[in-house]
């Protein structure tokens, strides 16, 4: 990261670079980026970053101002998880994301936008509203990390953390100009996260490049006690991996991914991009993903069945939004459910509900985890040839804000490509491409499981012989 | 012919028994009842968002340990699922149990009944589960308490099939699964804090058919005799009524001991769709062969297995076994009597007990276990873990008694002081002045002072009145004060009286 060496060799402070991110942050409150700014914290957490910076040797991200997106629990900080159920909830406890990046001492700065309960793909769904493109205002910024994608992309702070749980943070990258990496299943810990679908949900980071992707998750990575889906395995040494050549690489291309519905300047652009690595010693095998097309399905009755379930905790009788003056139990829950979540939230909440009842488990729910299976299994395939698997990861670029709004199937249909990672629970990450219609075009990597090191290994090399990652918006230095 | 004329009851039995771990099922909240509310409660308890659950491995081997002890199998991989319904002492909207794949199934247990009957009980599956709040009416003016202390306690929930034909071979069954799990410290038993609680399944059908009829089900009744009498009036009432031509609805009763009757349940539990799936934030939990060998090696013997023992190895009477074996610790306390009673050489042969026993000192033993031992407990409401006579304690008061060096009668008058805490057995024997009086000479001694006392009884007895021997052995006792060795002094009195 640029700015840590700044601050290694003295040329700022933590405390200068936290001044100058707030005041960043102030500057664009028209991309809405934020839901809570933490002044008071972000300026302590620099004064003892910048003490710890005195010392030899402190970490990599030392100092390094940066956004939570608001699904992370914040000891004493307000964590919303963009919903009116939780506008007011103050939780006596951090994630153990948040630990271990205060740990590091690296400098949270406030709580990032999102749509509600991660639940959303263009970042339209938060009670706080909506959250703008850097790259167009008129543009949606992708979701559900859609205002940690734009503040990165703003240039406020050099990474934000994000949640993926079917392309939360790779769509919002992909749309937004940046890299965003989505870990496998079980490589960060899910703890104080607040949960969506609790077996597709991870954690992980957006950022300027892969190179600083691989910093953040280096501290966010590990095995926790407080999170028995938490992965017990060594966390590999991703700085180290990333100066590998590519020589010999195989990547494979999948078709499926280029099929109907993709833009022509989008196609384009991964094709350019797919050339590149050739240029760097990779060689291109076609791929098939014959179940491809069932993800979405799939996607759209396992998670809202988990959280139809999980959202059950919501009912306004220990913390969080109650309806006024209940006239009995049942209208208690009625109401603070009615009141307190969002359309979206409501929706999936229904559907999942339907997919679990009697009579149609079998119908839905057991037969969408079928086809979890054979989409897993079309992965084990591919990769029994190839390294990597590539395409686009949107098959668009960032769409106009409300242009999808009113139907819910087209914007599902954004998930496409990314959805089916989430189901077999594997790693990918989205880079800058080039452009389309003067918008940012997402290329995603997928590796087998716990091959973070050779997906960003794969990114850095593109990044080094590239330089899409460093184009910004006008305007943003 | 059934006892029920031509109805058969056909009853299977749900028994919650709760583990009796340090903490709770999914979190380190600790489980230790009678707590302030909402004390015992952290972050995963309350339901807080982005908490999540972490099994407790000690609540799993409690498991395994029940499935061994009936004989079970243990599933290598068992499923946690989510139980979801709404209400207020829930608070994550769901109840983490296991649905689909228990971790023990297929068990069986052998329980005697009173009329000396034993049945073998087939046991469906024991799964676990965590158990919910408590929701307090009162003292709140009109609104309810939630106290979550106990939200989240590991269960162990034990499922009979329908194959108990009676309300007493149902509370047989109840009372031999209560006395196993306290046996194996696998729970406390304690009914009054709902340790120990039971669902029932009830339905009649026609002696002749196989086919069972509509049930229903008695929620949470906690105690022996509310099950018998719930069950027994509900197999009346169902019979009543299809006998009125009327049909069983199936649905939850509640039974009310103060009526003596069961009532249907309206509100939360009914017409509930609790759409179970496996839960996604607990990976299947693992049991390997090593787990359950480590399981093994500590199990204790069954009671079954000991009361076979004390019949088959130690002689005594079938019912004194059962009534040894019915808790650990009592079977456990005659044994240390036993175990530290001197041996068999030592003994006199006239001494030997005459009942057929085996082991010469067991029948004397198990009747001080269950009778001067078991009534001081009961009348102090002392645990026999409490008992202020130890076995040791005990055994030596039964070797003097062996010895012949105080009678029976005696004996019970040595173990009230050292119940006193006046000391141990020859401590009281000592500063009592209890020895038994076997020396021939003194005992001639006080018989001849007898007979020079009471010469009209004497010619009464040689002129034919024999039953006048007890006389004069009464009057012997009690001028030596009870202390006159009975079978020497029988023998001297006899000769005397020739």
């Amino acid at each position: 990261m640029q700015l840590a060496q700044a601050l290694r060799e003295r040329k700022t402070s933590a405390t200068e670079l936290t001044r100058q991110a707030l005041a960043a942050a102030k500057n664009r409150v028209d991309l809405n980026a934020l839901i809570t700014l933490d002044e008071t914290g972000a300026l302590a957490a620099a004064e003892r970053a910048d003490t710890a910076l005195t010392k030899n040797p402190a970490s990599a991200l030392a100092g390094i101002p940066f956004a939570h997106k608001d699904i992370f629990c914040t000891n004493g900080l307000r964590t919303t998880c963009a919903s009116r159920m939780l506008d007011n909830f103050v939780p006596p406890y951090n994630a153990t994301v948040v630990d271990k990046l205060a740990a590091a001492q690296a400098v949270a700065i406030g709580k990032a936008n999102m749509d509600e309960f991660a639940m959303g793909s263009s970042n339209e769904n938060s009670f706080y509203g909506p959250v703008k493109n850097p790259w167009d205002t008129a543009r949606v910024p992708g979701g559900s990390s859609g205002g940690s994608a734009a503040l990165v992309a703003a240039g406020i702070v050099p990474f934000a953390t994000g949640t993926d749980t079917g392309g939360s943070i790779r769509q919002p990258a992909a749309f937004c100009g940046i890299t965003g990496l989505k870990p496998t299943y079980g490589r960060v810990s899910r703890f104080g996260m607040i949960a969506f679908a609790s077996s597709l949900d991870t954690a992980s980071v957006l950022a300027r490049s892969a190179e600083d992707c691989a910093q953040v998750l280096a501290a966010m990575a590990g095995h926790d006690g407080r999170d028995a889906t938490s992965a017990d395995r060594a966390v590999d040494d991703y700085l180290a991996a990333l100066a590998k050549p590519l020589q010999g690489l195989r990547i494979g291309v999948a078709r499926e991914y280029f099929g109907a519905g993709i833009d022509a300047g989008v196609a384009a652009a991964v094709q350019a991009a797919l050339k590149q690595y050739e240029k760097l010693g990779a060689t291109l095998v076609d791929v098939s993903l014959p179940n491809a097309a069932l993800a979405i399905p799939a996607y759209y009755v396992i998670a809202p069945a988990e959280a139809s379930s999980n959202l059950a905790r919501y009912d306004g009788v220990r913390y969080g939004y109650a309806a006024k003056e209940p006239k009995s139990l049942e209208d208690l829950y009625t109401r603070t459910r009615a009141e307190g979540f969002g359309a979206e939230v409501k929706r999936r909440i229904l559907v999942g509900t339907y997919a679990l009842s009697a009579g149609y488990y079998d119908a839905y729910y057991l037969r969408a985890q079928r086809v979890r299976r054979l989409i897993a299994n079309d992965f084990a395939e591919a990769f029994k040839t190839v390294d990597l698997i590539a395409g686009p990861t949107t098959p668009t670029v960032a769409f106009k804000l409300g242009e999808k709004n009113s139907d819910p199937l087209a914007m599902y249909a954004e998930d496409v490509n990314t959805v089916a990672v989430n189901l077999a629970g594997l790693p990918a990450i989205s880079l800058p491409a080039g452009f389309s219609e003067k918008l940012p075009v997402g290329l995603q990597l997928i590796a087998p499981a716990f091959e973070e090191a050779r997906l960003l290994n794969a990114a850095h090399q593109f990044q080094l012989a590239s330089d899409w990652h460093a184009h910004k918006p006008e305007g943003v230095a | 012919m059934s006892a029920y004329g031509n109805w058969q009851p056909v009853i299977g039995l749900e028994i919650h028994a709760q583990l009796s771990t340090q903490s709770k099922l999914f979190s380190g909240a600790s489980t230790a009842y009678g707590a302030e509310p909402n004390t015992h409660t952290g972050l995963v308890d309350i339901a807080l968002p982005g908490t999540l659950p972490v099994p407790n491995r000690a609540a799993l081997d409690k498991a395994i340990r029940f499935g061994l002890a009936i004989d079970a199998r243990i599933a290598s991989h068992s499923v946690f699922a989510r139980k979801n319904y709404f209400y207020p002492d829930l608070p994550k909207g769901y109840q983490i149990s296991q649905y689909e794949l228990p971790v023990v199934a297929e068990g069986k247990l052998a329980v005697r009944l009173d009329d000396g009957r034993t049945i073998e009980v087939a046991i469906e599956r024991a799964h676990l589960e965590e158990d919910a709040g408590k929701s307090l009416h009162e003292e709140f003016h009109g609104a309810t308490g939630i106290d979550l202390n106990r939200a989240g306690t590991p269960l162990l929930e034990i499922v009979s099939k329908p194959v108990l034909y009676s309300a007493a071979e149902a509370v047989a069954y109840m009372r031999t699964v209560h006395t196993l799990v306290r046996w194996l410290g696998v729970c406390d038993g304690n009914m009054q804090e709902g340790s120990f609680r039971c669902d029932a399944n009830v339905s009649v059908r026609p002696v002749s058919s196989e086919k069972l009829g509509t049930r229903t089900e008695i929620k949470n009744v906690n105690s022996f005799r509310f099950v018998e009498k719930a069950i027994e009036y509900e197999i009346e009432r169902q019979i009543r009524a299809l006998e009125n031509g009327e049909r069983i609805v199936q649905e939850t009763r509640l039974y009310d001991p103060a009526r003596h009757q069961t009532r249907p349940m309206r509100g939360k539990e009914d017409a509930n769709d609790y759409r179970y799936f496996p839960d996604p934030d607990l990976p299947p939990l693992a049991v390997t062969a090593d787990d359950i060998a480590a399981v093994k090696a500590t199990m204790p013997e069954l009671p079954e297995a000991r009361r076979k023992r004390y019949v088959d190895a130690l002689g005594l009477p079938e019912i004194d076994a059962a009534q040894l074996c019915a808790d650990r610790a009592t079977a456990d306390y005659f044994e240390a009597v036993l175990a530290t009673l001197p041996g068999e050489a030592k003994l006199a042969a006239e001494t030997l007990n005459t009942q057929g026993a085996l082991h010469p000192d067991a029948k004397l033993a198990a009747n001080w276990t269950l009778g001067e031992v078991s009534a001081a407990l009961n009348e102090a409401a002392l645990s026999i873990e409490q008992s202020r006579v130890s076995a040791p304690a005990l055994a030596q008061l039964l070797a003097r008694l062996r010895e012949g060096v105080i009678s029976g009668k005696i004996a019970k008058d040595v173990f009230a002081a050292m119940w006193g805490g006046e000391g141990d057995a020859d401590a009281v024997i000592e500063k009592r002045g209890l020895k038994q009086i076997s020396d021939s000479g003194a005992l001639a001694a006080a018989i001849n002072a007898v007979l020079a006392e009471y010469p009209t009884q004497l010619a009464d007895f040689r002129g034919g009145n024999e039953k006048l021997l007890q006389f004069f052995v009464g009057q012997v006792m009690k001028r030596t004060r009870g202390q006159a060795n009975p079978q020497q002094l029988n023998a001297l009195l006899r000769e005397k009286l020739k």
